[in-house]
């Protein structure tokens, strides 16, 4: 998180670390780290149970419990064929690039047009700027059920409904209200002597937004992208409803949802499937954990 | 991380650079053209993502075709539509230009949200006094319906007790964590809290099908217990019991995965918090022969209530509206509907429009208090500028 801080810190702790022994470092605080790790295995052995059965034969996986691979290690069978069957026959292949043409546009499309809203809310005046602001954190916690019976309406006598387009759009909407107030509340933060020094300079807004606040604002803008990107990724009830279960533009949440209900006992698939779906988000999670955090702390009030 | 109400969401200065005020003010023209710029971009956009959607999926193009089209028109062309409007509005006389250009930035985002949340929620709780068809009007008959329906009541009930204890839990435990996380180096700080909300990142969908697979059942005589709660349960000596169909218990089954995913958040949130307690205080009371759970209780605590209020407001207003884990692991069978899942099953599978709609108005006015909330945090903040 604070990285750092976290670096001085550590070259401090290593130096400090080293006078006393191994063994009284190790049980230094003991029953703190004693409940730290018994959390731990607590939180993190659903999900090993389902990654360890992904890989187990059909038979074994049917035959006896993930755990007792544990008890006969070396004897086991592993095999990537659960993989294979879930990404062909059961369409996740598919699925997977269904779900990547729904999030980067559903991604994108808001940062943008929040992106204006924001430098227009925070830099330029006009009528009602205050209380539209007040509007849009009013509606950062409207449930999405409000919308979905007249949406779906709308969407039938235009005829979008079940197309990509209808998603792209939905998720913008719904991702507006968050994306204009984080960015606002950045974007409203910049020195305003940088914005008068521009315009004194003879930038237009636009020219001031384009290459002075965008450029300045990219921590905040990625912190958005990753979230919005994760929600539209881990959406099941907007893919449901917009864009239904065809198999031919049916999501990884959707794909699953469906291999529940026909295959539910099928548990090789379902783990495989399962680690699917989650496989994107993790490296996301992994990889840009700083600002996923810095994403998710200020996405607090998301409705 | 900074402290979450301040720093994070940056809140500071924000003076608006006024518009040279030259000519007359406002008339029925400029307000014309703002609303014209305003839908320029959404029609516009709509148009061409429209075109997009029907005409080029209907010849089932290659799937990695559309993905790079949607992004070429997600970044582009939205980008490319606003600098369009831009360009035309600069080219309008003067003393229009300063009135239109701030519609060219927040006209598209308001004309989005209006047609995405106002306009929905009006209609909403109109047809939420309409008959299940959506016609005529039928006072409060849904709403007596909801209140009197064993089904919808056995939702409400469900819901509140969700309302109750999966915030209640996730906080502690987050607390608990967050607090003897706070104790470590910082590296191993930062190193343990990972494993904790990693399942931020996993969808309801995959968590269910997780937990399904820790619940799983067999009936005695039906080969090994795959599940790892029957594995323990039968470990013990125990018979093996189908825990998702053991009502009431059932819905604490399916409150623990919500609670599973949602610790990290609370965990994250909370030790930001903790971590600006300024450490000059602590240590006063330490030296004051304050034991560390004083320390906690009657100085960390009370200096994190505003970000408590705030985890607690944000977990409340997600278990309202929880849906995927109900669908998925019990389809709301068996005792366990809760309110945002009924809405569904009450409008796609009942096909009770009115119904539907007046359960979501119910969940508007559930969240409603939290809203008010929100706001007054924020018209406070900006006070304080």
């Amino acid at each position: 998180m604070t990285t750092s801080t976290a670096e001085t810190t550590r070259t401090e702790s290593a130096s400090a670390a080293k006078k006393p022994g191994f063994w009284k470092r190790v049980f230094h605080l003991w029953p703190v780290k004693l409940v730290i790790l018994i959390i731990i295995i607590i939180w993190i052995i659903p999900t090993v149970g389902v990654l360890i059965s992904s890989f187990r034969p059909p038979d074994a996986v049917n035959a006896n419990g993930w755990w007792t691979v544990f008890s006969n290690l070396g004897s086991n069978e592993w095999t990537l064929s659960n993989y294979s069957d879930v990404l062909t026959s059961e369409g996740f292949g598919n699925s997977f690039l269904n779900s990547l043409s729904v999030t980067i546009p559903a991604t994108v499309m808001p940062i943008t047009i929040a992106a204006f809203a924001a430098y227009g809310f925070a830099w330029m005046d006009f009528p009602g700027r205050q209380w539209l602001f007040v509007v849009v954190v009013a509606l950062l916690v409207i449930p999405l059920q409000m919308a979905l019976i007249p949406l779906l309406r709308l969407y039938t006598t235009i005829n979008l409904n079940g197309t990509f387009p209808a998603v792209w759009l939905a998720h913008t909407g719904f991702g507006l209200p968050l994306a204009i107030y984080l960015l606002r509340n950045y974007i409203g933060s910049l020195p305003s002597s940088m914005m008068e020094s521009a315009s004194i300079d003879g930038a237009t807004p636009f020219e001031t937004f384009t290459k002075l606040v965008v450029p300045l604002s990219v921590p905040v803008l990625a912190s958005f992208a990753i979230f919005q990107f994760l929600w539209v990724w881990n959406d099941l009830l907007i893919a449901l409803v917009f864009l239904g279960g065809e198999p031919d533009v049916r999501v990884v949440t959707l794909a699953l949802n469906n291999l529940n209900g026909s295959r539910g006992q099928a548990w090789h698939l379902l783990t495989a499937g399962a680690f699917i779906t989650m496989a994107l988000p993790l490296v996301v999670f992994l990889s840009l954990q700083r600002y996923f955090v810095r994403g998710l702390t200020a996405g607090s009030v998301k409705g | 991380m900074p402290d979450i109400d301040e720093a994070a969401l940056g809140v500071e200065k924000t003076r608006p650079i006024k518009p040279i005020r030259k000519g007359p003010g406002p008339n029925l023209l400029t307000q014309l053209m703002r609303i014209g710029v305003s839908l320029v971009v959404p029609v516009l956009a709509f148009g061409i993502l429209y075109w997009a959607g029907t005409v080029l999926l209907d010849e089932n193009a290659n799937r990695l075709v559309v993905v790079l089209m949607a992004l070429i028109i997600g970044v582009l062309g939205v980008f490319a539509l606003f600098y369009g409007m831009n360009w035309l509005v600069m080219r309008l006389p003067e003393r229009y230009r300063h009135f239109v250009l701030p519609f060219v930035f927040v006209g598209p985002a308001l004309v989005l949200l209006s047609v995405f949340l106002v306009y929905p929620t009006v209609v909403t709780v109109k047809l939420s006094f309409q008959n299940n068809l959506g016609e005529g009007f039928v006072g409060w008959d849904n709403y007596v319906d909801i209140f009197t329906d064993p089904g919808t009541l056995e939702a409400l009930r469900n819901s509140f007790l969700w309302v109750i204890i999966v915030p209640a839990f996730a906080v502690g435990v987050g607390l608990l964590f967050a607090v003897l996380a706070d104790k470590l180096g910082s590296k191993g700080e930062a190193f343990s809290k990972s494993f904790i909300f990693m399942p931020m990142a996993i969808s309801f969908v995959g968590a269910s099908i997780v937990w399904r697979f820790i619940y799983n059942f067999r009936p005695e005589g039906f080969g090994e217990q795959i599940g790892l709660f029957n594995g323990i349960w039968t470990g013990l000596g125990f018979e093996p019991v189908a825990w998702l169909l053991q009502e009431p218990w059932n819905n604490l089954y399916l409150m623990v995965i919500l609670v599973w995913l949602q610790v990290g958040f609370a965990m994250v949130i909370l030790s930001a918090g903790i971590k600006s307690v300024p450490s000059d205080i602590i240590e006063a009371a330490r030296i004051d022969g304050a034991k560390e759970v004083q320390v906690f209780w009657r100085v960390i605590i009370p200096s994190i209530s505003s970000t408590l209020v705030v985890v607690l407001t944000t977990i409340v207003i997600t278990v309202w509206k929880v849906f995927d884990i109900v669908y998925v692991m019990t389809s709301g069978e068996f005792g366990t509907s809760v309110v945002a899942e009924r809405m569904v099953t009450e409008f796609f599978t009942f096909g009770n429009e009115g119904r539907g709609a007046a359960l979501a108005v119910v969940l508007l006015v559930a969240i409603t208090p939290l809203m008010v909330l929100n706001v007054r945090r924020f018209q406070a903040q900006e006070a304080q500028r």
